[in-house]
């Protein structure tokens, strides 16, 4: 019965979307080239409209990462959204603890552990992936946020309100990916040049990817997929059938971290 | 009643003076916190709670030992604990009072506190854990004064308190369960994804608070006028036992669980706490510390020829306490974030600055605590119910 409804109101949804995008389709297309016109040709090309009814995801194509390629994305992510690099709290400290991470790289391993097969290609198991939020369709994060700082948008977005967290970190420990950084110092202090367009946080709050909400509502890409050379990211609206993403994914074996935790991850990878 | 705290011999000024100074070391060192932020503290990315929400996991078992004594004396009339099921109500004040300070000292933005009010959100047991909490300090507030208040001009009380001690009671039982469904609700965290957890708070905390409360109750007996009576101390020191080993035998099967299911996830972090992890040691030497000095309780406890001896049965006491500590004050919230979600090894030890912070905490409970029980033990002493 329930999963029957879900599929209804889903194919619903789908349908709107056609109508609107038929309607919309010469504004958009007006759009798209002033777009073009302000901001310059770029990676991938903007959306041909912005979507209202969109369900938000990525596709990963880790055959095709390099270690330049992800750098350039990392580094499109941290420069859009003024992420503070902070210096080890002491010498010889193992690791960065006041570290704020968005998008990183990470060892095949670590982001899918259990899912390390004896014997797997070398050019699966030895290059790095990169991981990010999952902007998860049923975010634990989300569930725990005692003050609803951390929520959900209608497109799928899991996102902040860095004004309304207090700082408590349920979230971090909620969260099985290890997406969420805490700003245990403030991050304008790190020296960084800012970007004016996206707001600095100030000490004491979490944060974490927010699947570029911003660029989305403008109707752009994320920058980081907008970084990139050679499609190594894909990025898409889920509820329609006819987008790029869904082609991939049809076309593709594709996989998900730690699925069995039921967060219905919405970042999906091509091994 | 509060005269009761004005009036003291030296050394009850001289302990008031030594709390006062440590609240105000620790607050200074809070300062230092709030205005350069939790990098003063060993927390990060990876072992995001520490010290201050361990202590708080622990401080709410020992919030329970109000109700061991209330269930025995008010379902079951066990006189014997009419005497100082006061102290535990008192207890339970200061021990929750601690809690929420340690929530408090943790928060990144403490200015917005007020933040869980205005926007409440059932679906976070953090907000449930801060409404249980605050319930049950009231419960005991206006439980234990009342009463205490009816004793002093000799009536009976009233109904209406009667009402809110079997209120009090599941209450008591839900903080800890709330507090376990911080932990056992989180996807991804194996070591605290267990069904037992509360079940695990609830034996902590009833073998851990009272302890606490029958040391007080020796030292009183021993530097004050008030005597509990050789058959409180006896049948508290048998519901502790009971308690004990419930603690030991949950324990002991999330061991079985993990390791003979061999699920790996569900190994790790008790790997990591009894031999260590990639390289990782720091709790392996408080692990067994605590297992050791819980086998050692175990064999004072259970003889009653050891237990009914006080020259055991005191020192059995610390060690509990200790042992229980540094398994739930010290253990289990640390270990839940190694390794990491990535399975990284990342290690976390206190700083000094967040010691010092703590420390000032336990000054402010162990100071309500004092304030309380001199007004107890002296209204006790008015009506002619402190000696047995
Ligand atoms: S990956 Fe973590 S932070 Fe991101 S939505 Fe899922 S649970 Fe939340
Ligand atoms: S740290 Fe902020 S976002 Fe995370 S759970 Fe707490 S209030 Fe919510
Ligand atoms: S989607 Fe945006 S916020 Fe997320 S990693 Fe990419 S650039 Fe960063």
């Amino acid at each position: 019965m329930k999963s029957d409804r879900r599929h209804f109101l889903k194919a619903a949804g789908v349908a709107t979307i056609g109508v609107a995008a038929g309607a919309t389709a010469a504004e958009a297309n007006l759009l798209d080239s002033a777009k073009e016109l302000l901001l310059g040709p770029k990676g991938a090309a903007p959306y041909p409209e912005a979507k209202k009814n969109a369900r938000w995801a990525m596709v990963v194509d880790t055959r095709k990462l390099t270690a330049e390629s992800m750098e350039k994305m990392i580094h499109a992510c941290n420069h859009a959204h003024n992420i503070p690099l902070h210096p080890l709290r002491k010498k010889g400290d193992k690791y960065n603890k006041d570290e704020i991470k968005w998008i990183w790289e990470e060892e095949f391993e670590n982001a899918f552990p259990g899912q390390m097969n004896e014997h797997l290609p070398p050019k699966v198991t030895q290059n790095e992936v990169l991981v990010l939020c999952n902007q998860c369709e049923n975010p634990a994060c989300v569930r725990v946020c005692p003050t609803k700082a951390t929520f959900q948008r209608d497109d799928g977005i899991v996102i902040m309100d860095f004004h309304r967290c207090i700082g408590c970190r349920f979230c971090m420990a909620a969260c099985p990916y290890g997406s969420r950084s805490f700003n245990f110092k403030d991050p304008r202090i790190a020296s960084l040049e800012i970007n004016p367009e996206f707001p600095t946080r100030m000490k004491g709050v979490v944060e974490k990817c927010n699947f570029c909400a911003e660029q989305l509502d403008k109707g752009l890409q994320p920058h980081c997929v907008e970084a990139c050379e050679n499609g190594e990211l894909v990025f898409g609206d889920m509820n329609d059938p006819e987008s790029e993403i869904r082609k991939v994914l049809r076309n593709n074996y594709t996989i998900r971290r730690k699925p069995e935790v039921g967060t219905q991850p919405q970042v999906y990878y091509i091994v | 009643m509060l005269e009761k705290a004005l009036t003291g011999d030296s050394k009850y000024w001289g302990w008031i003076g030594f709390l006062l100074l440590l609240i105000a070391v620790g607050f200074g060192a809070y300062l230092r916190q709030f205005n350069e932020g939790l990098t003063l503290t060993g927390l990060s990315r990876d072992v995001s709670w520490g010290f201050y929400i361990a202590q708080l996991t622990y401080l709410v078992g020992v919030a329970a030992s109000g109700v061991m004594l209330v269930m025995p004396y008010y379902l079951h009339d066990h006189k014997a604990f009419g005497k100082i099921t006061i102290l535990g109500e008192f207890m339970a004040v200061g021990a929750i009072t601690m809690c929420l300070l340690f929530v408090l000292v943790d928060l990144g933005q403490p200015m917005r506190m007020m933040n869980m009010i205005i926007f409440p959100t059932p679906n976070s047991v953090l907000f449930w854990d801060m409404v249980v909490l605050n319930t049950y300090m009231f419960l005991n507030i206006i439980i234990g004064w009342t009463v205490l208040q009816n004793e002093r001009k000799g009536i009976h009380y009233q109904k209406w308190v009667k009402v809110l001690i079997y209120l009090s009671i599941p209450f008591a039982v839900s903080i800890h369960t709330v507090t376990a469904f911080l932990y056992a609700g989180l996807p991804g965290r194996h070591f605290w994804l267990t069904a037992i957890m509360a079940p695990r708070f609830l034996a902590g905390a009833f073998c851990a608070g009272p302890a606490i409360l029958l040391l007080i109750v020796f030292f009183l007996r021993r530097f004050t006028s008030f005597d509990a009576g050789d058959k409180a101390i006896k049948s508290l020191a048998v519901i502790i036992t009971y308690a004990m080993i419930l603690n030991v035998f949950f324990l002991l099967l999330e061991l079985f669980t993990a390791f003979y299911s061999q699920v790996p996830g569900h190994m790790h972090a008790l790997i990591y706490l009894f031999a260590g992890l990639h390289g990782g040691h720091a709790l392996v030497p408080v692990m067994w510390a605590s297992v050791i000095l819980a086998v050692i309780v175990l064999i004072l406890l259970i003889p009653p020829k050891f237990r009914n001896n006080y020259n055991l049965l005191i020192p059995a006491l610390i060690m509990l306490v200790l042992s229980t500590w540094l398994e739930k004050g010290v253990a289990l919230v640390v270990a839940g974030f190694i390794p990491n979600p990535l399975e990284h090894v990342n290690e976390y030890a206190p700083t000094l600055n967040e010691l010092v912070i703590s420390v000032g905490v336990y000054a402010v409970g162990a100071l309500i605590v004092t304030v309380l029980y001199k007004i107890a033990i002296g209204v006790k002493a008015e009506v002619g119910d402190a000696a047995h």
